[in-house]
Formats: structure tokens, sequence, C-alpha cells
């Protein structure tokens, strides 16, 4: 909503602030305001002339010489607009002006002819090209007869408005009128509002004798409203009535369009004016519309019309889209002579209902998807009638032709001065209550701290006592509240067990050398389908899809974070970046409908990705690219961190690279993956050899062990005895690990693989793996005898199991 | 006997002084000291010596022992720092040369963003909740006073999934979920932060994902006096003890009153400047008392129980505190972007 001070100052009385002083008054009370708007700052030495007279430039075909009087003298000026001519009334920048963009006015030759100013265009007096009255874009500015040569076009042309900017919030629609903005500003100020005065010249004829109305949809429509005006002429309307429309950022029309759209923003009453003879009907008929009826609006649009949609019919055909748009059909053009104007009160769902089926938003929906003040209507249509009167000549019948069932009531709130002070934590005595609710225009009753106070009905957002509470608030202003603490009982607050541990496994991750990512949930359809943990994969998710994506790249729920991650770790390649550990911690969506209608499953995963050089310019160091064992390595510092325990067994994923990359079991419970990506995804992505793992964190924090025991720290010395066995190429280091675990008795404190060997001086298709073995009974000290029979159970074990032969 | 003994003991302590290493002293502690030594002898032929001299000579025998073990020792020491301060002389290096760094990550700005949120309201005794992504239009709307159709709903453009499961358009279905869990009859004091969806087109002041922490604390006797005092001390300890609170009414469908929370601009220290877009204050968070409705429609009953809630962007603010231009960069995961906030 934009707020025109001039305009606002006929309403109410302003006072001496200036306009960011009261603009921040606004703010503060309850309406925020975006902008202050100076029109047009600079245009001094400006005035009104008069062209006595315009003809041809003696060099030039496309410029006119015109002598102007200016007042006390007449001056000779060169002028290229093609509108100008001998009669007209002039905006004259005289010699020494300075205009808007700080163009400077000299006097000077132009083609061989001395000028001695400008005729200005309003565009070049700093008006913006939108709100210019149509068809005066390219060409100088003519005023109406009455203005006075010689006076500063200033006050002619509003140039020394101020136009407030409101960000109205969805509640506040009371102020989509000039008069709500001057009851707010009224209370704020503490002033009184001036309301508009109506003087209808009524004719002998009666309204109701050229139209009828019938409304069918009386629960849509409980009030029409129906005035006649004769013998209109159309012409441009008045000066200050078309500034006041381009200050509100309207384009003035004509006198008959411009007064309906003054009075909309006057009073947020939305009216339409059909031309009676084009209506061609004696009969105003409101109904829904059939299926499939049509009607062409005002925008030169066809528009396919079914029964949620309200229209105003002539009794054959729709004319109007209640509360939306008119109809081409009955537009009022320079022929209008009889006006038929339209004041209602249409239901706000209707009116929703058809600016969401046919994208149509206009000034009128605007208003009555809010609902309009229902005491307001008729005396609208009244006060657009005596404008009509005034500035279009017209003859307004007796009376309105009306279907009336609107309900005019007023709300009333009961509350005590004791709620409101027990809610804000103040103590506003009742008096001052009382002072508020007067600023505010509510009529109250009071006895003693009860009050009943009656809402007016543009304000149709107090409903209960919190919305009393607010005015009060607001009007006391929230500056004044104290500030306290709380007095309730006062408890720990904290994370949970599981919050914290999400700290712990990012800053694990962050130690590890990774950096955290955030990706987005949304992705593609096919990169929802990439590189998901086979345990997520085996309960075949659906795709969750966006009923409406904006775009297909985002348009499904993931199921990893990873393939997001790629194009993120691509992103930054690109940028010779190409070095990189992210990790992101994050929800993906499972859902295992066929077709989704309940919420998805919301797992927390925990995904990686390593790609490029470990150790990058690291001085005197060997350079590393990353490897399985490298983000095996990371995953296993986290495991053992968590007090869990984890196996890999080979596993074939799509995308993955088939001998790089495991499945991830924690006491047999699939938990993830870890591998290097298929050359196919990586070159996909744009990637060098790129390592990823994806693990299930929620399951990670219902099996970690959270209270780690405490465990003797050994006082006797450990023994540590080496074994490398040759073995098939197929066994794996885990099956080694496995029977040696099972075989070596209770002193084995712990086993790892050192070393693993395949070539020369071996068979082929073995392998030599070496372990070492490290021995401890945290009670004793430990004979040989001991660990050679450990030893001897081992040996003798893996050659049984694994045909696993001791290398010499 | 005894001029043998002082003879060895001169013999061997002018070995030890002309001995170079520790091998040349432990020939010299073989030499002397060791099973078959001169002095070992003589302490073995005592016995023909006439028994009042034995104690004397023995006595004299160790006397030499000792002292040459001990010059031994003392040489000893003398030759290991020699070699030490060779060696050292060899190890030393160019103190000034690159180091090698550690390879260490680090948080994404966000995180470290909402972590200090968080652990700011757990010092005032607030817990932390968390709630789905995807939600059902009951509690993202509904439950919290936004009927199907409520106008309001228009400045929500939210994706939906079905008709009645949508992305979340703000954490406040969390508020809803607590209150619903807590089932009417205990105060509830929590702040859930988390991802959140709108329909928006990305550009450099909108992203169609960004996070959200909002607040809720219900109990009997809230007052409104106690959201501007809670608001107030976050906001001195977040951005630190000079910054000024303003509250100014506002318009949520779920609280009511409703306020806007705006701080003092710290660039111009709230003169007006272009950050402020020359207000001298920005709006840093929303909130207001819990509707009554919303209260109603989780078993609170609003006769007894009142409450506030509040909810902020953490893009917003830390665009704001560090001046990042582009909300984008947050979801690009650059990574010269994300190291920047690596900083303590
Ligand atoms: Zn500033």
């Amino acid at each position: 909503m934009l707020v025109s001070l001039n305009w606002l100052e006929q309403y109410v009385n302003l006072g001496n602030d200036t306009p960011e002083a009261l603009a921040e008054k606004i703010t503060k009370t309850g309406i925020e305001v975006d902008a202050i708007h100076h029109v047009a700052q600079k245009s001094e030495g400006v005035v009104v002339g008069y062209v006595e007279d315009c003809y041809g430039h003696p060099n030039a075909d496309k410029l006119n010489v015109c002598d102007v009087n200016v007042g006390e003298e007449s001056l000779q000026i060169v002028c290229g607009a093609p509108n100008v001519a001998k009669g007209q009334k002039v905006a004259v920048a005289l010699p020494g002006a300075v205009l808007p963009g700080n163009f400077k006015i000299k006097k000077t030759k132009l083609r061989g002819v001395e000028s001695n100013g400008m005729i200005c265009s309003l565009n070049e007096l700093g008006i913006e090209e939108a709100y210019l009255p149509k068809g005066s874009e390219d060409g100088i500015f003519v005023f109406p007869d009455d203005v006075e040569v010689g006076q500063s076009i200033t006050q002619y042309l509003n140039l020394d408005d101020v136009i407030l900017e409101f960000d109205l919030t969805p509640n506040r629609s009371d102020a989509l009128s000039m008069l709500g903005v001057a009851y707010e500003v009224a209370a704020i100020l503490d002033e009184e509002v001036k309301l508009p005065l109506i003087e209808l010249d009524e004719s002998n004829e009666k309204a109701t004798d050229y139209i009828d109305v019938d409304v069918q949809a009386k629960e849509d429509n409980p009030y029409y409203g129906a005035f006649m005006v004769k013998n209109i002429t159309v012409k441009p309307s008045p000066l200050w009535m078309r500034n006041y429309l381009m200050a509100a950022g309207i384009r003035p029309i004509n006198n008959v369009v411009d007064i309906t759209n003054f009075v909309l923003l006057e009073y947020g009453q939305p009216l339409h004016a059909f031309d009676y003879d084009k209506f061609n009907a004696k009969q105003v008929l409101v109904r829904r519309a059939t299926k499939d009826e049509t009607i062409n609006t005002l925008d030169d649009q066809e528009r396919v019309l079914n029964e949620e949609h309200l229209v105003i019919t002539n009794g054959e055909k729709p004319t109007a889209i209640a509360g939306v748009m008119g109809g081409s059909d009955s537009e009022v053009d320079e022929s209008t002579t009889t006006v038929l104007l339209e004041a209602a009160y249409f239901e706000p769902k209707r009116v929703r209902r058809a600016v969401k089926d046919h994208q149509l938003r206009s000034e009128s929906s605007a208003r009555f998807e809010k609902g309009v003040d229902p005491n307001r209507v008729k005396e609208a249509g009244q006060r657009a009638a005596s404008l009509l009167q005034t500035y279009a000549n017209g003859q307004v019948l007796e009376g309105v032709s009306e279907f009336d069932q609107l309900d005019r009531s007023h709300k009333q709130v009961e509350f005590t001065s004791a709620r409101v002070n027990a809610r804000l934590g103040t103590s506003i005595s009742d008096d001052q209550i009382g002072i508020i609710l007067d600023k505010l225009g509510f009529t109250y009753q009071q006895d003693g701290e009860n009050f009943v106070a009656t809402i007016p009905t543009r304000r149709q957002d107090i409903v209960r006592f919190e919305d009393m509470l607010e005015e009060v608030a607001r009007i006391y202003g929230y500056d004044q509240l104290d500030y306290t603490l709380p007095q309730g009982a006062q408890q720990a607050g904290g994370l949970t067990q599981k919050q914290s541990l999400k700290r712990y496994v990012k800053s694990y991750m962050e130690g590890a050398g990774l950096m955290e990512a955030i990706t987005y949930s949304l992705t593609s359809e096919a990169r929802s389908q990439q590189l998901v943990s086979p345990e997520v994969a085996s309960v075949h998710p659906t795709p969750v899809r966006l009923s409406m994506p904006m775009s297909e790249e985002h348009s499904t729920l993931r199921l990893s974070a990873l393939p997001e991650m790629l194009a993120t770790l691509s992103y930054n390649s690109a940028r010779k970046q190409q070095d990189l550990g992210f990790y992101e911690l994050g929800s993906v969506f499972v859902s295992k409908e066929l077709n989704v209608t309940k919420q998805p499953e919301e797992q927390t995963r925990l995904a990686a990705a390593l790609t490029g050089q470990w150790l990058t310019h690291a001085w005197q160091q060997e350079v590393k690219k990353v490897d399985f064992f490298l983000i095996k390595g990371v995953l296993e510092g986290l495991f053992e961190r968590l007090g869990v325990k984890a196996t890999y067994k080979p596993v074939q994923m799509d995308g993955m690279h088939p001998g790089r990359t495991a499945q991830i079991y924690i006491d047999s419970v699939p938990v993830g993956f870890v591998g290097q990506i298929h050359p196919l995804t990586q070159k996909a992505y744009n990637l060098k050899e790129t390592y990823v793992f994806d693990i299930d964190f929620d399951h990670l924090a219902t099996v970690y062990d959270d209270v780690p025991r405490f465990e003797k720290i050994a006082r006797y010395p450990s023994i540590s005895r080496d074994v490398a066995l040759v073995v098939d190429e197929s066994v794996t280091a885990h099956d080694l690990i496995e029977t040696i675990e099972q075989h070596a008795g209770h002193l084995l404190k712990s086993v790892h693989v050192f070393d693993q060997y395949q070539g020369d001086n071996l068979e082929d298709g073995k392998k030599s793996l070496a372990f070492n073995l490290l021995y401890l009974d945290p009670d004793r000290t430990l004979t040989d005898d001991e660990v050679e029979a450990s030893y001897q159970a081992i040996t003798e074990a893996v050659a049984k199991e694994h045909q696993a032969s001791l290398r010499s | 006997m005894k001029e043998k003994l002082e003879s060895l003991k001169q013999e061997a302590l002018e070995q030890i002084d002309q001995a170079q290493t520790a091998d040349d002293l432990q020939s010299v502690r073989v030499s002397y000291l060791g099973k078959k030594g001169p002095i070992t002898e003589v302490l073995r032929g005592m016995g023909k010596l006439p028994a009042e001299e034995r104690p004397v000579v023995g006595e004299l025998a160790n006397k030499v022992r000792q002292v040459i073990a001990e010059a031994i020792d003392e040489k000893k020491a003398i030759i290991e720092e020699k070699a030490i301060n060779e060696q050292l002389e060899k190890e030393s290096i160019d103190v000034t040369l690159p180091a090698r760094p550690v390879h260490v990550g680090g948080p994404h700005l966000l995180t470290r963003m909402i972590s200090e949120i968080e652990d700011l309201f757990i010092g005032m005794g607030f817990e932390v909740r968390e709630g789905p992504e995807v939600e059902t239009d009951y509690y993202n709307f509904e439950a919290l006073n936004l009927p199907k159709d409520h106008p309001a709903r228009d400045m929500q453009d939210s994706f939906y999934i079905t008709e009645e499961l949508l992305m979340r358009t703000h954490t406040s279905p969390v508020q809803a979920r607590t209150m619903n869990a807590y089932k009417g009859n205990k105060p509830v004091k929590m702040i859930c932060p988390g991802k959140v969806y709108r329909r928006d087109t990305d550009d450099a002041t909108h992203s169609h994902q960004f996070m959200q922490v909002e607040g809720l604390y219900v109990d009997k006797n809230v007052r409104m006096s106690d959201l501007k005092g809670v608001l107030n001390q976050f906001a001195k300890q977040f951005f630190g003890e000079e910054r000024e609170i303003r509250l100014r009414p506002s318009f949520f469908p779920f609280t009511e009153p409703s306020v806007e929370m705006d701080i003092s601009c710290k660039v111009c220290q709230g003169e007006g400047c272009s950050v402020c877009k020359k207000t001298g204050w920005i709006e840093i968070l929303g909130g207001g008392m819990v509707h009554p409705r919303v209260l109603e429609m989780a078993g609170y009953d609003p006769e007894i129980y009142s409450g506030f809630a509040f909810g902020m962007g953490p893009e917003r603010i830390a665009m704001l505190k560090y001046g990042i231009d582009d909300i984008r960069h947050f979801y690009t995961n650059d990574r010269r972007f994300l190291k920047q906030y690596h900083q303590a």
C-alpha cells in the first residue's frame, strides 16, 4: 500500500513530524513502513506557461518554436514534443532550473534559433513512467485551463508529496484504504479522523426504475447496491485526483474509472462501473457461473468459468467475475453516457477462489479477499456517485437498487485490565486503558477494571481477548514493556544423548580431516536412486516426489546425501580444488508404500566422500592419493570411539567399483557401505578416483557404547608374536582373523594385519598375510609356554580351515 | 703391594683421561676392573700377605677400584655429552622453513551458528527438540491456527507431496508435536532447529531450503515482558552487550500479540546506513505470545497457560554477522567459503 501524505492530510492532521519521524512512529506501532519516497525534490524554477504562439522551426522539421507566457514575460522556446500547440498551459523549466537527474536548464540555440527554457513532460519532472496518464507518455504535459500562469508547478503536480510504502501484514487489511490509514495514524497521533463530505443532488428519477437487483447466490453476495448516474461526460479526471492516483501507483484513465479507483483507495471498497447501455438489461442477476460458461475480461482474455465462481450477469450472460474483474463488453469508454455503479460485498472465500483459479489479482480482489467493511459499502457507492456528479457532470438518480442481507453487527470483546496486565507484565491503569481505546476509536463500557469494547467493523481482525491485548500493547508501546525473566520453575536445559552424539561424531569427522557440507534434501529423481546403501535399497523405497516441483533438479527426496555431495565435489574440482574431503550428517527419506500417503521414515545418515590427494603440498613428505584403506580408516576410527566393532564384506552395487566396495555390518546388522565409486560414475560427475561411505547413524546411536567401562591399565608386560600365513588369494583377512580369534584363547589381546604380499617366491594364486598377535594377562606375567601353545593352536586351525601354511 | 696399587691407579687414570670414545672407556673398565684385571689379581694374592696387612691392602684396593670406577663414569658423562652436542649440531634445522600441515576439517558455518544459538538457550533452561522434515498439513498449518482456507497460507508457498503431506515450511510443527507429547499439563521450554523448505526460486536472498531455529515457552503466567527479557538476553549474548533491541508489532497466525525484533545496527551504531536501510535497526527474528487457538489445539487451557514463541533464520543472521552477500553460498559448499568459517 502506497500512502500519499498530502492525500492522508485530507483526513487527519499529521502535525509537524518529518515524514521520517512519522514513518518511525507508524512502524513502531504496528505497520511496517518499508520505504519513504519523495515524489520529486528538484523542480524549482518550473512554472506554468501559456503557449501564445507556436510555429514550425525554420531549419528542423520536427521542432517547433513557441512563444510562452510565463507570467511576467514571454519567452521564445524551441520544443520537440509532437503534441505542443497554441493555447496550451504547459510546464516550463526556466533558465537556471535544475531538473531531476541534475539536468540544468540554460539559454541556448537550437539549430540557429534561440531557446530560453524547456517545455517539460511529466517524466522529465521526475514522475515514474508507469504512473503517467495514458497517452501522455511521450509528450509534454498539458494542464487543465484553471491553473494560473506563472505559478510554480509544484502544488499543481503534487511534486512536494511524500509517499510511505507500507508492508502490510495479512491481518491489517483495514489499512488497505486511506481512511483506514487515517484511523491508524489518528490513534498514534491522538487526532480525530475527518470523513469526506458526501453531497448528493439526486434527480427525480429513481434508480430502481432503471435497474433491478436479483441475487441468487445470497451467501456469496449478501449485499449488492446498484447506483445509476445519467448524462455523464467522460473526460480526464481533475488534476488533483490524477495526482493522488499516480501517487498510489494507479494510472489515471478517465474520470469514471478514476473515480471508482479513487473511492477504492479512499474507502477500501472496490466499485465497478458498467456502461448501462452496453449492459443492455434492466436487471442485475448475481449467481454462480455454470460449467464452461465464458467471459471476456477487461484484460482481453477469455476466461472459462465453473460453478465455484460468482458472476454478475445481465440476466443472460456474465458481465463481471464478482469482485475480481469486469467484462470488456460493458466497459466504460469515451462514448459512455449512463453508468451503472456497483457497490457490493462479496464473500472473501468466493473471490479467493476466482483469483486462484484464474491467476488474476487486482486492486479489487486484494480487498474483497480480506473482507471489506460492511458498514462502508453503501457509503462508498454514494461517495462515488457524488464525485461523478461533480467531476463527470453526471445526474445521480434517486436511491439505490439493492439486495441486502448483510450482517453489519459489531463484535464485542470483554476483558479486565488485570488480565491485560498479567499477560503483558505491565501495570497499566484502568484509566489508561480507556484512553488507549479512545485513541483507537473503539467505543466501550467500563466498570472499574471490567471493560466491554465494541469493535468497529473495519477492524475485522479483532475477535478475542488476545487481539484486544495486542491493540492495547501496541498503542501503549512495546518499548514500554519491562525486560523480565520467566518466573516458572527452573529446569535444566540440555541436549539429548543422541544430540550430543551428533556433535561428537561431527567433531570426530572434522578431526579426521573432513569438512562438513550441507546439501539439498531435494534432488532429481535420477539422483535419488544413485548410491543407495544396500540395506536401504533392500526395502525398495518409493521415490518421494513433490507434486509441483519448481524443477526436476529438486523434485525428489534423497535416499542418500552422496549424489548431491558428489555434485559438490564436482563443483569444487571444476574450480581447481581437487583435494577434497566432505561429510554430511542429515536426514534421508525412506517410504515403503507403493503410493506415498504417510510420512516417509526419516533416517539420519552419515555420508562422506574423499577425492584427490590426501596430503597435499606437504613439505618434505610423500604425497598420497586417497584410497580405500584411508576412508576405511576414517570409519574404523569412528567405530572404535563408539565402542562398536564392524565387519566388512565385499558387495556389488550399482555405481560402485565391483572390487573395491564393502558392505558394513555391526553385529551382523547391515548399516551401510564403503568403497570407491565406479569409474563411470566418476566420469559422470567429472571426478577422479573418489571414495565414499554412507552409514546409518540412527542405528549407531542405538548400539554405541555410551558408558565405556573402566579397564585396568596393564601392569604386566605383553608378549608380541608375528605370524605370516600363505593362503589362496580368495581367503580374506577377515576370514583368517575370525579363525585366529576363535582359537587363540583368552590371552590374545589383539590381532592385526601388518603386511600383505603377492609375487616372487609365492605360487600363482597365493598371497601371504602377516599378522601381529598381542598377548596380555592383566593380572600376571605371561609365560612363553602359554603363548607358544596359543600360537600352535592358531597355526593348526588356519591350516585346517583355510589351508594356510606358514611362510618360511 | 701398596705401591703397585698406587701405580695401577695412576696408570688407569691416565688411560681414562686419554679415552676418546665410550669404547675406549669400556676397554679401560675391562682391563682394570674386570675379573681378570690387575686389581682383582692383587686381591686374590692377598692370601700371601701377613694377616695384619690384609685389611689395609684390601681397603686400599677397594678404594683404588672405586676411584677408577668413578673416573670412568665421570669421563663417560663427558664423552656422552660431547657426542650429544655433536649430534645436536648435525641436527640443527632452519626453523623458518614452512610447517607440515596438519589435516583437519571443520564444521559448516550454519552448524556453528545453530550450536551457538542452542548453547545460549540451553543455558537459559531450554531443551532441544527435533521433528520430521516431511510434515502433515495438520501439524504444519492447522495446529498452528492456519486452517485450510486461511489467507495467510499465501505467505508460505509450500512444496506439497500429497494433499496432506508437505515439506515443512517452518520448524513450528515441532512445537505443536512437543506440546501434544506433554499432554497439556507440563511446562514446555524448548528450541527446535532444523531444515525447512519453501517454494521459492533460488537467488541471492531466497533459497528453497534453509534453516530455522524456533523457541517455545509455555507455562502458567508467562508474560510478554518475559519474551522481551529472554530475547534481550539472547541478543546481548549472541550479538554483543552493546546492542540494543526493539520490538515492533507484527503478525503471525500462531501468535497474538505478535512481534518482530530488531537489533541496533552495528555498522552505523544506529545512525543509519545502507546495511540497515537507513533505519539504524536490523530485523532479526519474529515471535509473540502463543495464540490461544494453538494452545487449545495442543491440549493446553489458555485460561491457565500462556506462552511465547519466536523464530529466527540462521542464514540471515550469518549473512548480517559476516556480511555474506548471497544465501546460495550456504548450499554450494565451495571449499573456499566453508574454510573461512573454520576459524576459532
Ligand atoms: Zn546501519
